[in-house]
């Protein structure tokens, strides 16, 4: 086919678009995936049962801003990651300053404790499950955003992979911090971390697959 | 990054494409037809550079990089510059192109071989299906499936897209160029 034809041919198809379509699909197969991620957290898991006590103290609150942040940022990211020629750097090292942010509190916290109760901070009484929780929850906004992200363009598929995985287990932690009984720093920066670099790692390698146009 | 043009000749080819895609955009075909026509020798002067010496892989390209600016539109932001855009898409296509030249390329020389030996002898008639075959073997895997999925094996375009990773639209292309391809190798000889 002749370069003039094929151009024929697409001129035919029509060229009008609506480019904020790609923006209102993400946002509302976020929302899905939130909405699906919580309800499932909710009717198994369950708020913390002193959710009125917990939220009178300020460590909560960092909790809570400390995942929301990832998550904004994470969800940002994974969003121009679909666009091609869009920068992703500026939120990668946000990101990075995020969690560079908790360790420095969690620092503190293990700086300031006795040597016996250092263990508890980091180990809490949840080490086991939160991670492996976390990564669960993040499975059904995860599908959300590979599934807008099929109509967008990655022109990195793993990095895309990386992102959305990242920005789904970053909205998991999101919710499940509302059930989350631990509270100390060095256990949020360690466990929620980990926890987030799980679907982090299972969508880098998946974004290959998926995002492949 | 390889840089194509000056600044003032890149900046003025930024404002004239993003313009005519805007409008584009907007439904008009006119300014759709002129900004394909402009990216396209754009695209041939980029992927030009990076692929020398393979002039048929380069319209391919270019080809190939028209068909996924216009499946992707959606994806540009008329608030941001066009230029990145459209050369993240040359850049992706362009590695695509070389990972599947890479993992083709043994082979594909071994069949060339073979194909030009055989030219030389005279061909049996009745032998169609292993001549069928062999010229099949001469074409790229994009073009080679598709036509062996949809033509022969009689699966739809859609069944063929999931087979062979290709999009529905890459199936159909490789179904028209792989059948001209063809019909050029056998043409002169017939």
């Amino acid at each position: 086919m002749k370069t003039d034809a094929l151009i024929d041919a697409i001129v035919a198809s029509g060229g009008a678009a609506q480019t904020r379509s790609v923006r209102r699909r993400y946002a509302v197969m976020l929302a899905v995936g939130t909405v699906v991620t919580a309800l499932v957290a909710m009717s198994t898991l369950g708020p913390r049962h002193d959710f009125a006590y917990a939220i009178a103290l300020p460590m909560f609150w960092i909790k809570l801003g400390f995942v929301a942040s990832l998550a904004i940022l994470g969800t940002l990211g994974a969003f121009r990651s679909g666009l091609p020629g869009r920068r992703v750097s500026a939120l990668l090292i946000g990101i990075v300053a995020v969690v560079g942010g908790i360790w420095i509190v969690a620092i503190a916290a293990l700086v300031e404790s006795t040597p016996v109760a250092r263990g508890a901070l980091l180990l809490g009484d949840t080490w086991r499950t939160c991670p492996w929780l976390v990564g669960g929850l993040s499975i059904p906004v995860f599908v959300a955003i590979a599934s807008a992200m099929r109509r967008m363009a990655p022109t990195h598929p793993h990095r895309a992979g990386a992102l959305a995985g990242f920005a789904s287990g970053a909205t998991a932690a999101l919710v499940y911090a509302f059930h989350c009984p631990e509270l100390a720093a060095p256990f949020i920066g360690t466990w929620y971390v980990l926890g987030m670099l799980v679907p982090t790692l299972a969508g880098a390698v998946l974004g290959a697959r998926l995002f492949r146009w | 990054m390889l840089r194509i043009s000056t600044k003032p000749a890149y900046d003025a080819r930024e404002a004239r494409l993003r313009a005519l895609m805007v409008a584009a955009l907007a439904g008009d075909a006119t300014a759709y037809r002129a900004f394909l026509r402009e990216l396209a020798a754009h695209l041939r002067r980029f992927l030009g550079k990076r692929l020398q010496g393979r002039p048929d892989d380069v319209e391919d390209l270019v080809q190939e990089c028209l068909i996924a600016v216009h499946d992707k539109r959606q994806t540009y932001d008329p608030s941001q510059p066009l230029t990145p855009w459209v050369h993240a898409i040359g850049c992706y296509k362009l590695a695509d192109h070389l990972r599947r030249s890479a993992a083709g390329g043994i082979a594909r020389s071994d069949f060339d071989d073979e194909a030009d030996e055989a030219a030389s002898h005279a061909r049996d008639a009745a032998d169609a299906a292993r001549d069928l075959a062999k010229l099949l073997a001469r074409l790229p895997d994009r073009q080679r499936l598709p036509i062996l999925h949809v033509k022969l094996h009689g699966l739809s375009v859609a069944e063929a897209a999931g087979m062979t990773g290709l999009s529905v639209s890459a199936v159909k292309i490789g179904i028209h160029r792989g059948l001209k391809a063809l019909a050029a190798m056998v043409g002169p000889r017939a």
